[in-house]
This record gives C-alpha cells, sequence and structure tokens, in this order.
C-alpha cells in the first residue's frame, strides 16, 4: 500500500530544493518500477471498485443502473466478474438506497452505493446527515456506518441545467460524521476512492462528471491509496494562493497561468481533495507565505464551503493578510439552464479575481 | 396530527379482498382456459428469465410462451367488439399479464378493486367524429412534435437532457384531452406532449426547448420544465416522483376551496402522471395514502414503459404476494383507492377508464391510481443509445403503434373518412413547422434574467457597492470578462 507522504512544514521551508526535488519522495521512487495505464476518469473509478472488490469480500456495489455498467460508464464490468449478489441494482429510491447502505454498513459490509447524479441525492439527506453522519457517535461507538461509501457524479457538464449540474458538497460539510472528498483527476480518483472505500468513516466521494471522459492520464496499476484529509499543493506559488478541488482546478490552472503570462503573478495552487475534514494547516501555512487568497467553488456563493475556508483564514491569518479573501463561485439563483457559461466562476473571472487581489493589495 | 374537521371521518373505500377476486374470477370457465394459458405461458417466461437474470442485455422476459398481443384469445379482434364486450362494466378491463393481453370479453370479467361507481358517475361521453379528430390531431402533433425535436436536437438548437414520449401519445391524449382548461396537471420530464395535450402552444414549447426567451418559461426550465399559469399544467420534473405531491398539494387546494371556503365552483381535477420505476418512490407511498385520507379529487396515472433508464421493471418491482409478475395497479386498493390496469397504447380506452376516474374525483368520491401499459419507441433520453432492450421487444410493441391503431379504428368505425384524417395529420405537420420557425427566430435570453424570479421580490439580491440595487445595475454582468463571451 503506496503512500503519498506530505513533507512535513521544515522540509517545504526549504526553497533552495527544487520542486521536483522536493516532490519525489521514497513512495515515487517505488512508483517509479510500477506499470501505467492510460485512464480516464471513470476506468480510473471502475479499476479502484475492481481492485476493491477483489480484495474484500464485503466490498458490495449497488445504485441506479449500475449492472449494465451505470450511465457514465463507472461500473462496466463488475457485474460480469463479480456477480448479481455482490453488485446489483435497486429501484428508483435514493432515500432507500442509502439507508439501505447505512445499515449493511452497520452490520459489517463496506457498500459503495452510487447515486446517480448528485442532484438527486436529497431525498437521501435525512439518510445521511441523521444517520450515516451520526451512527458511530450516538451509539457510542457501538455500531459504526464507516464501511459506506456513497459515489456521485457533480458539477457543471455544458448543458446539464438545473438538474445535472448541481454540487451539493455544502450541505454534507456541514455535518461532522461524514466525509467529503472530490478528486481532481483519474490518478488522485483511484487512490482516493480506495482510500475512502476501506476508510473506516462513512464517505462521500463526488466525482466532477465533466472530467469522466475528458481527463485522461496515466494511472498507476494495482493498488494504492491517497490519504484522505490532507490537502495537495499542486503548483508552488508565491503571490497568490489559490485554493479549489475537483473539475475548478482545471479552471483555476487556466487561470494561474495567464495571470502568470500577462502579470506575472505566481499563483500557489492548492486542492483540497477532502472537505470535511479540511487540510487547515496546508492551506494557512500557504497563505501566511503569499498573504493573499482566492477561493473558487461551482456551488453558489452563499453558504457554499468557501465561505468556511474564507472565514478560517481570515480568523488565523489575519496579520498575514495583504487583501481581502476572494471567493469566485456560482451567483445565488438555481442552476441556470441557458446562462450556464454566464454562471459558472471561468478561468476568465478567476483571473480578474487573481489580478485584482494582487493589484488591491496593500 | 388529525385531518381538519372538514375532511369528515376518513373512510376507506372498499374494496374486494383477494380470496374473493380468485373465486369470482375461477368462477368463469373462459378466464379458466384462459388462465392456465397465461399462468403457464407467464410461469415459463418468469422462470427462464430468472434463470438468465444475469444477462447484460435481458430485453423482455425470454419469449417462450409470450405470445403477439390478441384480444379474447383471437388474434385481431376489432377495437368495436373489445369494447363492446366491456360495455355496462364499470371501470375498463383489467390487463392480462404483461405481453398477453387476453381480454376476455365475459360477464364476469372483473374489476379490481373498484366499487360500483355506474350509479353515481355519468358515463365517459361516446367518442364522436370531432372528438376522434381531435384526439387524433393531437397524437399526430406529439408525434411530429417530438421528432422534430430529436431532429433538432442532432443539429444543436435544442440541447440539454431531452426526454421523448413517442409511443405514449395515447396516454396523454385519452386523458389529457378530456380535461377541463381548470383542471390540472403535473408530468415528469417526458412531459413535452403533456404541455401540448393540455393546450399549451406548440411554439412556444419549442422555443423552451431552444431556450429562448419566447419559451413557456422564457426559457428558465427547459425540456424537462414545461410549465403554464394559464393552462395549469404545474410542470415538468426533472426529479421522479417530486411531482407527485406538487400535484397533490393542487389536488387539496381545490378540496379546500370547496369545503372551507364555499366555493361550490371548487371541482377541478388534478391528474399526476410518472412512471413504472417511480412508483418505487417513497413519495409514491405517501401521496397515494394521503389522497386516500384526505379523499382528494385527484388520479394518479402510472404511465408503465417497462424501463426506467436501464431498469426492467419486472427486475425493480416487486409483485404482489401471490402474483408472479408485477403489477402497480394492484398498490392502489392497498391505499384505499380503486386500482386500474387499462392499455396505454390504446387511446379510446384511457380516455375512458380516466374519464371515469375523472368523474370520480369530481364527484368527490376520491383518488384512482391507474397502471396504463405502453412502451417509449425511443430511448430513454437523446443522450441514450437503447441498447438494453431487445430489438424483438421493440418489435412487438412497435406493432402496436397508438397511432396506427386509432387511426384504424376511426376507418372501421367511420368516425372519420381517409381524407379527414390526412387533414388532421397536416394540420399538425403545420404546427410542428411552424413552432420550429418560431422557435428558431425568436431572441435568447437577456443576460439580465439570470436575477430574475429566485426570490418574489428583485430586490432580495441585495445592495451593490454604490447602494443601488444589484438588479438594477445594467452592469451586473458586464463588469466581468466573462461579459465578452459570446453565449
Amino acid at each position: 500500500m503506496l503512500m503519498f507522504r506530505r513533507g512535513s512544514r521544515r522540509l517545504r521551508n526549504f526553497r533552495t530544493l527544487s520542486s521536483e526535488a522536493r516532490m519525489k519522495t521514497k513512495a515515487d521512487s517505488l512508483a517509479e518500477q510500477k506499470s501505467y495505464r492510460t485512464m480516464n476518469l471513470f476506468t480510473a473509478v471502475n479499476d479502484a471498485m475492481d481492485i476493491a472488490m477483489e480484495q474484500d469480500d464485503e466490498v458490495i456495489v449497488f445504485g441506479e443502473d449500475v449492472k449494465f455498467g451505470g450511465v457514465f460508464r463507472c461500473c462496466i464490468g463488475l457485474n460480469e466478474k463479480y456477480g448479481d449478489e455482490r453488485v446489483f441494482n435497486t429501484p428508483l429510491c435514493e432515500q432507500g438506497i442509502i439507508g439501505f447502505g447505512i445499515g449493511a454498513a452497520a452490520a459489517g459490509a463496506k457498500p459503495v452505493a452510487e447515486i446517480q447524479f448528485a442532484d438527486y441525492i436529497h431525498p437521501a439527506f435525512d439518510q445521511i446527515v441523521n444517520e450515516a453522519a451520526k451512527y458511530r457517535y450516538r451509539s457510542g461507538n457501538e455500531f459504526n456506518s464507516g464501511g459506506l461509501t456513497i459515489r456521485t457524479p457533480y458539477g457543471a457538464v455544458g448543458h446539464g441545467g438545473l438538474y445535472h449540474s448541481q454540487s451539493p458538497e455544502a450541505y454534507f460539510c456541514h455535518s461532522a460524521g461524514i466525509k467529503v472528498v472530490v478528486p481532481r483527476s483519474p490518478a488522485q480518483a483511484k487512490g482516493l476512492l480506495l482510500s475512502s472505500i476501506f476508510a473506516p468513516d462513512p464517505v462521500l466521494f463526488m466525482e466532477p462528471k465533466w472530467l469522466y471522459r475528458t481527463a485522461v492520464e496515466e494511472v498507476m496499476e494495482g493498488d494504492y491509496r491517497i490519504p484522505l484529509d490532507s490537502a495537495e499543493v499542486i503548483r508552488e506559488g508565491t503571490d497568490v494562493t489559490v485554493i479549489g478541488w475537483g473539475a475548478q482546478l482545471q479552471v483555476l490552472t487556466k487561470a494561474a497561468d495567464e495571470a502568470k503570462a500577462n502579470h506575472g503573478i505566481s499563483c500557489e495552487i492548492i486542492d483540497l481533495r477532502t472537505l470535511s475534514p479540511w487540510d487547515e494547516d496546508t492551506v494557512i501555512e500557504s497563505v501566511e507565505k503569499t498573504g493573499r487568497c482566492v477561493v473558487s467553488h461551482e456551488a453558489p456563493l452563499q453558504g457554499g464551503f468557501g465561505a468556511e475556508i474564507a472565514s478560517t483564514i481570515q480568523e488565523k491569518c489575519f496579520y498575514h493578510l495583504q487583501a481581502p479573501i476572494k471567493r469566485v463561485c456560482g451567483y445565488d439563483t438555481p442552476f441556470p439552464l441557458a446562462f450556464e457559461k454566464f454562471y459558472v466562476p471561468d478561468h476568465l473571472k478567476n483571473y480578474d479575481a487573481i489580478v485584482n487581489v494582487v493589484e488591491e493589495s496593500c | 396530527d388529525n385531518p381538519p374537521a372538514m375532511m369528515g371521518p376518513a373512510r376507506v373505500v372498499a374494496s374486494p379482498s383477494l380470496p374473493l377476486l380468485r373465486s369470482r374470477r375461477l368462477a368463469s370457465p373462459g378466464f379458466l382456459l384462459a388462465g392456465a394459458a397465461i399462468l403457464s405461458a407467464t410461469a415459463l417466461s418468469v422462470f427462464s428469465f430468472l434463470s438468465n437474470g444475469h444477462a447484460q442485455n435481458v430485453g423482455a422476459p425470454a419469449a417462450a410462451g409470450l405470445q403477439a398481443r390478441t384480444i379474447g384469445g383471437v388474434p385481431g379482434v376489432g377495437m368495436r367488439q373489445y369494447l363492446s364486450g366491456l360495455k355496462g362494466k364499470g371501470m375498463a378491463a383489467f390487463g392480462g399479464e404483461r405481453g398477453i393481453r387476453a381480454k376476455i370479453p365475459s360477464p364476469s370479467a372483473v374489476e379490481i378493486g373498484v366499487e360500483d361507481t355506474t350509479s353515481t358517475q355519468t358515463s365517459v361521453s361516446p367518442l364522436d367524429s370531432e372528438t376522434a379528430g381531435a384526439l387524433y390531431e393531437d397524437m399526430h402533433l406529439g408525434r411530429k412534435f417530438e421528432d422534430a425535436t430529436a431532429q433538432w436536437y442532432q443539429r444543436g438548437k435544442v440541447f440539454g437532457f431531452v426526454h421523448l414520449a413517442n409511443g405514449q401519445e395515447a396516454i396523454s391524449s385519452g386523458a389529457i384531452k378530456q380535461l377541463r382548461p381548470d383542471d390540472y396537471i403535473c408530468s415528469t420530464y417526458r412531459d413535452h406532449i403533456h404541455a401540448l395535450s393540455k393546450g399549451c402552444d406548440p411554439k412556444e414549447v419549442m422555443a423552451e426547448l431552444f431556450a429562448k426567451k419566447t419559451g413557456i418559461c422564457n426559457g428558465q426550465g427547459g425540456s424537462m420544465h414545461m410549465f403554464s399559469k394559464k393552462h395549469n399544467m404545474l410542470g415538468g420534473f426533472a426529479f421522479i416522483g417530486e411531482g407527485i405531491p406538487v400535484a397533490l398539494g393542487a389536488a387539496f387546494q381545490t378540496r379546500y376551496r370547496r369545503d372551507a371556503l364555499k366555493d361550490p365552483n371548487a371541482d377541478q381535477v388534478t391528474l399526476a402522471f410518472f412512471g413504472d420505476g417511480t412508483s418505487n418512490v417513497g413519495q409514491f407511498a405517501e401521496c397515494l395514502n394521503m389522497a386516500s385520507l384526505y379523499k382528494l379529487p385527484i388520479v394518479f396515472v402510472v404511465e408503465n414503459n417497462l424501463w426506467a433508464i436501464g431498469m426492467y421493471h419486472y427486475r425493480a418491482t416487486a409483485p404482489h404476494l401471490g402474483d408472479q409478475l408485477p403489477h402497480i395497479y394492484k398498490k392502489g386498493p392497498a391505499f384505499g383507492m380503486p386500482g386500474v390496469n387499462v392499455d396505454g397504447m390504446d387511446v379510446v380506452a384511457v380516455r375512458e377508464a380516466i374519464g371515469k376516474a375523472v368523474a370520480r374525483a369530481r364527484a368527490g368520491e376520491g383518488p384512482t391510481l391507474i397502471e396504463a401499459e405502453t412502451y417509449r419507441y425511443r430511448g430513454h433520453s437523446l443522450a441514450d443509445p437503447d441498447q438494453l432492450r431487445s430489438p424483438e421487444e421493440k418489435e412487438r410493441f412497435a406493432k402496436m403503434d397508438p397511432i396506427e391503431k386509432f387511426r384504424a379504428y376511426c376507418l372501421e368505425n367511420n368516425l372519420l373518412t381517409e381524407e379527414q384524417l390526412k387533414e388532421y395529420e397536416n394540420k399538425a405537420e403545420a404546427k410542428v413547422q411552424e413552432a420550429v420557425e418560431f422557435a428558431d427566430n425568436s431572441p435568447k435570453p437577456d443576460k439580465s434574467q439570470l436575477l430574475n424570479n429566485v426570490f418574489a421580490d428583485p430586490k432580495g439580491f441585495g445592495v451593490d457597492e454604490n447602494g443601488k440595487y444589484r438588479y438594477q445595475n445594467p452592469d451586473f454582468m458586464a463588469k466581468s470578462a466573462a461579459a465578452g463571451l459570446q453565449q
């Protein structure tokens, strides 16, 4: 089981080391000996479930339409390989699916429940927030629903409209007891999903549906885990800390490139990976270094998870901040049908924010 | 909580218990024979498909034993004979096991769970030429409209998630055309033809699909969200099962106006449409219970087209105790209302069944659950490659095209001539053509429309740095670099 270790704080402050040298860990050297395969996001997710089911008989996969492979092809081949007892369709009842998953987890299984679109998770909201998140707490650790992993595609896809584009992560970050994990790429998705399935806590694993086919990467074969509860600095920088998760990082990277090209602004880009509980230390350390912050997510501005990040940063790094924290998010409207291009926080809005936060700083 | 006093004591509609049902059925010799045939056929088919259950692309249960659709055991018996067999039996006839429509027009044909309502209800008005013509035109309009939608989707003008209802026109036309303008309907994401049948202008519906400003919802909703205040269409729901409680609320409001506000004209009926997969959603059960408890003027119409994307009805729904195959209509009596099965490919039967249920509701006798068996000729949505259903199944149901059937029925019963039928077809096609042109030439919504209607008061968006209401600021969108984007 390979772990990508984050370097300790002391190590990272050695600016004399190039980022390549600093990033290379023992795990990386081992990784070089492994074989890789080109995968897109749904193939990586499929591979992770395959590996998990092979390793542990308690892993079961269910949801709507998973038997033929799922509407996004994430479950292709699993039913053929593991049979109807372990990979099966449920009727159309999200509340039932999740409640059933919680019970199965409490009895020792490791269910991987699929909610077909994150927009449909709301009937199951009660079960997730009131049962899954509180099971261990209120039973005094007699029982827990840690085996449960809920996989769901989220986010804008270009033509989804109100009910195929939502990002409901904030509602669940507000309930302690359930983890919310969002991968940004196929390689990350595989490692994070494997960690989520075997995590001792219930995990809501939100896959950016826009990236299912469009994100292609060399993904290591075999079992590897990426630790939950840790953020990753995917690009080092000195001027602005830019924080995002999931598909939004593609947008942020593009905006950062443009800011670098046009204004010479060096952005430090952080992928939170796990939103609840989130890796405050990495973020705080970064903001203390740069003094400026931009947070971006597709979900609406008011009450979005960016608000939690901004609030914590102002609390803990107030005296390091040189400009107000900017949040570049969706508007406070339902996700629109015809206005999607205006609604989403695209690279232009983020570019504006990055440039403005530098220009406005004292 | 007790229901409000105006409701009176809850009265459960008596329904015959199962043992009684069985004995009545066995009493008929004609039925026995047919029953034996049905049972053996379905037993064969059920067992063979259970053992084939692992195959990924299972279409209909293994074809062994399932015959082509017949009436009265005789292939090709016409509508007239079938309908004459139904006369005087109250609600529309029962349905046989799926795929075997052995409707026996014998005196002991049983209505499942229905009181004798013929004494209190006005019967459905007989089909005359004018009504038949309107029905035919509406069905043809629905079909052509959906085909045009598919065409323009390929050309990129219609976008998003679009779900077409080819094959289900009989239910839409048969059920909705007979409603009053002030009756309500609540639909699903497969709602284009429901909107058309209710009277919405095809131009506005098409413009909504094109997401134009002139659309029925100003381009805000799209394919899955057709609303019309004028025609009392309560939507268009992307989320399955979400429309049923909404319909229930509208039905409640009617009862409230009649009983609490003493409005004698409040006798509107609400129709809630949903699919076979939705009958497994919790909201379905909750709503049937409440409708029965409060005796609401609502008719629940299940459009059972056998497939919920990739989930076959027989693998998704458990059968009633003692049955081999699931029947959604049998869930009605469990909740205190009649459950009726009707052939959803037969617009005349649908019209009759729903007409009677609507009359029941309007007279204050409570809700009805109607299961209309139908099929969709296209995939679940336009993005669905439709590889899961077997070609044999598709072919079998293609032969039951409701429009062709009704056409033959009209000709056979001298309701309409060939020329009249052609005229209605041309009218429908002209409407669709007009709708497409209108939609294509309509303007797109303004950027400022993004913020409209989130709250009732646009000031709900608050005040910007300059002390003005945000929605008043013409630069609200223009300030960002995104304003330069082409839509």
